[in-house]
């Protein structure tokens, strides 16, 4: 019982992580821009694809770094094309342009990918292996994203407290107009934001690839999961999007130990919401720090 | 020169018979079918677009209110009760016509809820989820309003997915033409396509006017002030809450209603319908016809819908749909109907009313 | 690149409207296919399918003397725009018959529309209700879910499996096997200890799979025909389930076992012998067929060959063999012959169609495969 419990509980950090890992990218773009970024989940998708192309002739560091690299230039392009000459957009035509770009990628990914399903090889071992903790049994593969999803967490906040290029991005997200009196170049802050939330979420992409496999349209299913944690966390906030993720995964994983899995979602949903209802600036998100942002 | 707010109707109206004309002479009737479908997804728009550019609020989950409305009535009109005719609660409601008997297509006698009843438990059911959700879920703001209604699409769509009753991953299909009285009927049959596209159309502009009533009314003025500025509404005495819940549950209830006639029209109802996918794309329809313009919304809707239906852009479906939503988005920040045409007319009406010597002062649109 | 398209979609809009143009003299036939969208892993090899058949009979002169004019419509795997559709292709392209749609759900929405409109409709969708209740017009290709099932059953007692742990896809397909599957177990002696369905799109099953391994059961039918099926094989072995797993006929996509690696070796299921077309023996009557559509379409699209394109295959082979024997181009009589039709050579099997047997394939048309060494194999007896 207690070994199924634990089973249950790996399960849960599973998909968890995978949430995490997309949650993250989210609140970047939310921190410089104040709008959800609807492509994010098609920068995951093109993160693992663009390295299992890349992994036919590189070896797979060389991959994933080349795969990240090129997220990040299309990352950058997207913006510096679509959004950096838009003078004040309103919240809504941000999310309508970005719903936007989000189905072109998928279009455009299918049209050089075509519709088969791919993936990279176990960074550890192979399909079958796993490490045996005391009877609960973990794919090394988790264990992988887990890791760089804790890294990955811990520089950003490195990053941001600690790099005058992140202390700029900061201030870009507390108040725009105020940090452009200041001199900073908001809109090179914004055009780095994207690149950077490409960066991460091509990673995430390659890291959970083997687990979740890359198809030309897993962005959509991703960036809802993805968004769904990052708002429930508290948008803004990197740690809360991981804590949220967590909390999703655990709760669908053991939904299943006791319900149909056919409801999976349902449940899992409906409970978040609950929690959304009683704490309606996100589960780990500061009532004062909403007010601050509009739609 | 004054124009009544009914003038755009009585245009539709013309509109609506000089196409169906047009398609008589040119000899493609056909046409009509799409149109007709498209009409029904136009109602769900208008509704969401009183609920985003009147009230200001976001919903991700509409076709949700669409699939509550489509498989109450699919699974009631196509629940076979013919194996308890004896019992008496059946005999009974057989004898009140609310259960009747027909004929399906493969000769079987099957004894299904009469589509009117199956219509008002559809319209009752989408109107008391909508109070129900409505009251927690707007009390939120911004993305976090976005994310809860996106989460009662998902669930919506889960358990239409998990149910056996529903048709789980299948459609339902098989659902009986919706009778109207007068020998009139909702159905996709090919002898009844005219009075269909008209029924459809009728029944969209019935929906524009009540709307533009609406706008104009004392609720439209209060509708609009939350928009613009939802805190100083309530200190206003505006009771904001109330206003927002009530459109909410009327969008609520036109996307249920368009889910009923597809249905009936279709024949079947499936769990596509009730997709994240298509709640997303009711948004960005609104988006590009331009918030606060129901027009606007109308003619994007017909619009893309229709040329989807049609076919027209063939594999590359999604990817036009996603350059228009960027073009216009880029270009007409307002929506391509929105403030430019209005813009346009008012500086047309300027010019016209100075030609003709008129001093009145154009009024504030 | 926006111009590009848009010159694109104009081509598209006039290809359409020049279309009908053509139509005299030629037998026009419609299909319904999800090329896009999440089902084009059916639709995409149906659709290469379909238009390299058509190139290849009308470089022979056409059937009967009348070339084939294809209409491909592209549904995205959409229920309501294959409504549209097939309203379209009926009323406006007057077509001789449809071919399609892929899917169940779409099918079994036009089902109707295609009956009441009087046109062939040649379904490459598996769902068993396509035709039962048998409706006069509508005929499938792909084998039936139940004769899977059976075959299935069979190869568990021979190997005295009688507990099982069902998991299928949360869609048309999963969901038509699954009730198959619960239909049939009681008669063979299987009982169904557990049945789980998951989502097509999930992302990780080890949750699902873990319930299984809690059931103790002695064997795992994993329904499905979304790359998630994949997933589900990984999680158990990862969880250290060594038991059985049984995959349906969805299975038959070289991609899939590339998917799980490792992990797909030892998995049984049944398939078209199709996919093992090179290890059949000369004496299967198969062979022929089987090995001149694989080496033609490879060939042409330098992609594997799957057994979904081969339901477009055979359901234009029908349509061909039928006109001819008929020598009309005449939609009832072609209908008669079609209903008729004895021993017409197709990938997935042998068609004998009956007025009540409107699928025409049975048990027989599978073949017990397994994964060896990361490619099938006809498994051993």
């Amino acid at each position: 019982m207690i070994e199924l419990f634990f089973q249950y509980l790996v399960a849960g950090l599973t998909y968890g992580t995978i949430y995490a890992s997309v949650g993250i990218g989210f609140n970047i773009i939310y921190n410089t821009t104040g709008i959800i970024n609807f492509a994010q989940g098609e920068f995951v998708m093109l993160g693992g694809m663009t390295a299992v192309t890349l992994h036919a002739f590189l070896p797979l560091p060389l991959a994933i770094l080349g795969a990240v690299l090129i997220t990040m230039i299309i990352g950058g392009l997207i913006e510096v094309a679509f959004i950096r000459w838009l003078v004040k957009p309103s919240v809504l035509r941000m999310i309508v342009i970005t719903i936007g770009i989000s189905i072109l990628i998928r279009e455009g990914a299918l049209a050089v990918w075509g519709e088969g399903v791919r993936s990279l090889p176990y960074f550890t071992g192979n399909e079958v292996s796993a490490l045996s903790l005391g009877g609960v049994r973990v794919s090394p593969q988790v264990l992988w994203s887990i890791g760089v999803c804790t890294v990955i967490v811990v520089l950003l906040n490195l990053f941001f407290k600690f790099t005058m290029l992140g202390r700029e991005m900061r201030a870009c997200a507390a108040n725009r107009e105020a940090a452009a009196l200041c001199g900073i170049p908001t809109r090179n802050i914004v055009t780095f934001s994207f690149v950077l939330s490409a960066g991460i979420g091509a990673l995430a992409g390659c890291v959970v690839s083997p687990i979740t496999y890359t198809q030309y349209n897993v962005g959509t299913g991703l960036a809802i999961k993805g968004f769904t944690v990052a708002i429930l966390g508290g948008l803004g906030n990197s740690m809360a999007a991981v804590g949220a993720g967590f909390i999703l995964g655990i709760l669908e994983s053991f939904s299943i130990w006791v319900l149909p899995t056919a409801y999976k979602d349902a449940i899992s949903i409906a409970i978040l919401l609950a929690m959304l209802f009683v704490r309606p600036s996100g589960l780990f998100g500061n009532k004062e720090a909403m007010k601050l942002k509009d739609f | 020169m004054r124009t009544s707010r009914y003038t755009p109707a009585f245009a539709l109206l013309v509109v609506i018979a000089v196409i169906q004309l047009l398609t008589l002479v040119s000899g493609k009737a056909f046409y009509l079918t799409q149109l007709t479908m498209a009409a029904y997804y136009s109602l769900i728009v208008i509704g969401l677009c009183l609920l985003m550019g009147f009230a200001g609020q976001i919903s991700l989950g509409h076709a949700g209110f669409f699939a509550i409305g489509g498989y109450t009535s699919a699974v009631l009109t196509t629940l076979d009760l013919s194996a308890y005719k004896d019992r008496a609660l059946v005999a009974l409601l057989t004898k009140l016509h609310i259960l009747v008997s027909r004929q399906d297509l493969y000769g079987g006698i099957t004894l299904c809820f009469h589509p009117w009843v199956a219509f008002v438990a559809a319209v009752l059911l989408a109107l008391g989820v909508a109070w129900a959700i409505g009251i927690p879920v707007l009390r939120l703001r911004g993305h976090y309003l976005a994310m809860a209604t996106l989460g009662f699409g998902t669930i919506i769509y889960s358990i239409v997915l998990g149910t056996q009753r529903f048709g789980a991953a299948d459609v339902i299909s098989s659902v009986p033409p919706f009778p109207l009285g007068f020998g009139m009927s909702v159905s996709g049959e090919t002898a009844l396509r005219v009075p269909n596209y008209y029924i459809a159309w009728g029944l969209v502009t019935v929906v524009m006017v009540l709307s533009t009533n609406l706008i104009h009314s004392r609720v439209g003025r209060a509708l609009r002030s939350i928009h613009g500025a939802e805190d100083a509404a309530s200190a206003m005495g505006v009771d904001t809450a109330r206003f927002k819940l009530y459109t909410f549950m009327l969008s609520a209830v036109l996307a249920a209603v368009a889910g009923v006639f597809l249905t009936h029209y279709n024949g079947g109802i499936g769990p596509s319908e009730a997709g994240v996918m298509k709640s997303v794309r009711y948004v960005a329809i609104v988006a590009v016809g331009g918030m606060g313009s129901i027009w606007g919304t109308l003619i994007m809707s017909v619009v893309l819908n229709f040329c989807s239906l049609r076919g027209y852009f063939g594999s590359y479906d999604d990817a036009v749909f996603g350059a228009i939503l960027i073009v216009i988005m880029l270009f007409a920040p307002d929506g391509i109907i929105g403030s430019d045409l209005r813009r346009l007319v008012k500086m047309v009406m300027l010019k016209f009313k100075s030609s003709h010597g008129d001093t009145e002062a154009p009024r504030k649109a | 690149m926006r111009i590009l398209k848009l010159i694109a979609v104009a081509a598209c809009i006039l290809a359409l409207s020049v279309a009908p143009a053509l139509a005299a003299g030629t037998i026009k036939i419609g299909a319904i296919l999800a090329v896009t969208g999440p089902a084009s892993f059916l639709g995409a090899p149906e659709a290469k399918t379909l238009e390299m058949m058509a190139e290849d009979i009308n470089a022979k002169g056409g059937i009967e003397g009348k070339k084939v004019e294809l209409v491909i419509k592209d549904s995205g795997g959409s229920p309501e725009k294959a409504v549209s559709f097939a309203k379209q292709l009926i009323d406006e392209d007057k077509v001789f018959a449809i071919i399609g749609p892929s899917t169940s759900g779409e099918t079994m929405k036009i089902k109707d529309i295609a009956e009441q409109g009087k046109t062939i409709l040649l379904s490459c969708a598996a769902a068993e209700a396509i035709v039962n209740p048998v409706a006069k017009y509508v005929f499938k290709t792909p084998q039936k879910d139940s004769d899977a099932v059976i075959r299935i059953f069979r190869q568990m007692k021979k190997m005295g499996i009688t507990k099982i742990g069902v998991l299928s896809s949360n869609t048309g397909f999963g969901n038509a096997g699954k009730q198959q599957i619960e239909k049939l177990a009681p008669e063979h002696g299987i009982q169904i200890v557990l049945s789980e369905v998951y989502n097509s799109s999930a992302t990780d099953l080890t949750a699902e799979v873990t319930k299984i391994k809690a059931a103790k059961v002695q064997a795992i039918v994993n329904w499905s025909i979304e790359p998630a099926q994949a997933i589900v094989i990984k999680n158990a072995r990862q969880m250290g389930l060594t038991i059985p797993i049984f995959q349906s006929h969805g299975f038959g996509n070289i991609k899939y076992v590339q998917a799980a690696g490792a992990a797909a070796d030892g998995v049984i299921f049944p398939a078209g012998r199709l996919l093992v077309a090179d290890t059949l023996s000369d004496k299967n009557p198969q062979k022929k067929v089987l090995e001149s559509y694989k080496k033609e379409y490879e060939a042409k699209y330098k992609e594997d060959v799957s057994t979904f394109g081969g339901h477009a295959y055979d359901a234009m082979k029908i349509m061909q063999q039928a006109i001819i024997a008929t020598g009309v181009v005449d939609e009832e009589k072609v209908r008669t012959t079609i209903e008729n039709m004895k021993g017409l050579v197709g990938t997935a099997g042998i068609f004998n169609f009956s007025p009540t047997d409107h699928n025409g394939l049975d048990a027989n048309a599978f073949e017990m495969l397994t994964v060896k060494d990361g490619k099938f194999a006809v498994l051993e007896k």
